[in-house]
């Protein structure tokens, strides 16, 4: 069997192709199934994959007509969900609102409880502290179903967070 | 060219050593680290990127770990010395894709490897053999804390490390175990445990890193998610899964003693006996019987190999490998060829007459 799209080397590579539920058998050499695969890659690879965790679908008129742009770096959050990839440190403030949700999406959570740069301030550090130890009974809080507890604690916990906001 | 240095060493997570290294090849940390609003290196230009290779290597200047390692500018290297790195796994193929303005250090033994613009403006990787991923963030976590003394790192305290992919933000670490993994692929339960694998939220992919198929029966573990848990979290529930992992294999590698020990020795020794008598030989070939000898080694079957050299030549047959001990450029034919003489020589086999 031939190559279908070459018609020159033999086929081995045999693929199948689901477009709007029709589904298409394709033989292809190696050649051309690399050429392939690597348009496949463009057409569905991780920016894609971010860029429709990062679509709400529900987007108001508002945010539409406001243009995200990151003064430091120049990306837009249309680059963002273009390429998956953000520009530099500064855009994670710019596109705050949206990355929080995203976050969440990818990583089941958006609060870091990892490690501090040794050259922050110890108050800032104290901050930190405060605010994984917050959470951790917060959660112990929603475990022991003490909601009050656990409202009292989610007031606190998000003074702390505003208050950690940024650096 | 420095890099020729490094054709007769190994790596010191090739030394089949540590804990389980009979099922678990080796174990890795890798950080991600940017500095504070300076351009990611997506969007930085020439010059951007050039400070920021300045910056990085002189915070590097005072930290032990770095004392007796290798600089390399990746636009200097050819494409034989670019491939030969990724066959080393010390950096990778998007590293070598853009070469400007990027850097690779490579400390003693190959420990440590941090690429400097590549994703992010520092990843640094830390290998260890055998399952010992706590040793690796031991290294890679005091080296972070070397480098954040001197280097303003991006950071939000409710986000913990900003990198240019959400996927890495927060810790930005990824522990990733290398497992050899024949008995399941054997008695066909690979594909339950992979399922399981990534219903978990981890990754697996194959022994020549990101995107490429699993071949010789190696799988590459690795957590997905860098937000929502501790470093050590982290670490302890990859531990966890692996542990399980090996479990799996050690019993279906006594399943197939006790179904049919003649028949797996057979296999063994047929594939050791192959590997010591061709004169031409595929990689592909080469790592599936490769895979059939390291059991046997495993499982004492076969007693006179070392798993260091079934380790090491996994990574010497592969292409650029072996063009640097040819010194030239072959052919894929001429590759086939040289790759059954390394074989041979390593494992003893039928020397060229």
């Amino acid at each position: 069997m031939l190559c279908d799209i070459c018609g020159k080397k033999k086929a081995t590579v045999h693929l199948t192709e689901i477009v709007d539920e029709q589904m298409s058998e394709m033989h292809l050499c190696e050649e051309c199934a690399r050429q392939k695969s690597v348009q496949m890659e463009q057409q569905f690879g991780l920016a894609d994959l971010l860029a429709g965790l990062a679509d709400f679908g529900k987007t108001s008129p508002e945010s539409q007509k406001v243009k995200l742009l990151c003064e430091n770096c120049g990306t837009s959050y249309d680059d963002f969900r273009k390429f998956g990839r953000l520009g530099c440190s500064e855009c994670y403030n710019t596109f705050k609102a949206h990355l929080g949700t995203l976050l969440k999406k990818i990583h089941g959570s958006n609060q870091h409880f990892g490690k501090t740069p040794v050259s922050m301030l110890e108050s800032q550090k104290q901050t930190i502290e405060t605010l994984h130890d917050l959470r951790n009974q917060l959660q112990k809080a929603i475990e022991a179903e003490d909601f009050e507890k656990a409202a009292q604690l989610r007031d606190k916990v998000r003074e702390f967070e505003k208050r950690g906001e940024n650096k | 060219m420095i890099l020729d240095d490094l054709i007769y060493k190994t790596g010191q997570w090739l030394k089949g050593s540590g804990d389980h290294s009979d099922i678990v090849m080796s174990s890795r940390i890798r950080l991600a680290r940017n500095i504070s609003k300076k351009p990611f290196p997506n969007k930085a230009r020439k010059k951007d990127l050039q400070d920021i290779l300045a910056l990085v290597q002189s915070a590097l200047k005072d930290i032990p770990y770095f004392k007796k390692s290798m600089s390399i500018k990746i636009h200097e290297l050819d494409n034989v010395d670019k491939q030969f790195l990724i066959e080393r796994h010390l950096m990778s193929h998007e590293h070598a894709a853009n070469p400007e303005g990027k850097g690779l250090i490579i400390s003693e033994e190959e420990i440590l490897s941090l690429m400097i613009n590549e994703e992010d403006h520092l990843r640094l990787q830390v290998m260890e053999s055998g399952l010992n991923l706590a040793e690796a963030w031991k290294i890679a976590n005091s080296i972070d804390d070397a480098l954040s003394a001197k280097l303003d790192f991006a950071y939000f305290i409710n986000w913990g490390y900003l990198t240019a992919c959400p996927t890495n933000t927060g810790t930005a670490l990824r522990g990733s175990v290398m497992m050899h993994l024949p008995a399941l692929v054997m008695t066909k339960q690979i594909n339950k445990v992979l399922t399981a694998v990534a219903k978990l939220s981890f990754a697996s992919r194959g022994f020549y890193g990101e995107g490429t198929q699993a071949s010789g029966n190696f799988y590459q573990i690795s957590n997905q998610v860098s937000m929502g848990h501790s470093e050590v979290e982290i670490i302890e529930n990859i531990n966890g899964l692996i542990r399980q992992l090996i479990e799996q294999e050690e019993q279906a590698r006594q399943a197939l003693i006790l179904q049919n020990k003649a028949m797996l020795e057979d296999k063994i020794f047929r594939s050791l006996g192959v590997l010591r008598s061709a004169h031409i030989i595929s990689s592909q070939e080469t790592v599936e019987l490769l895979s059939m000898v390291r059991l046997g080694v495993d499982l004492k079957i076969i007693k006179e190999v070392d798993r260091n050299a079934v380790n090491e030549l996994f990574i010497m047959i592969q292409p650029a490998h072996l063009q640097k001990i040819e010194g030239k450029k072959l052919s894929a034919a001429e590759r086939d060829t040289k790759r059954a003489s390394v074989i041979r020589e390593k494992l003893g086999g039928a020397q060229n007459v």
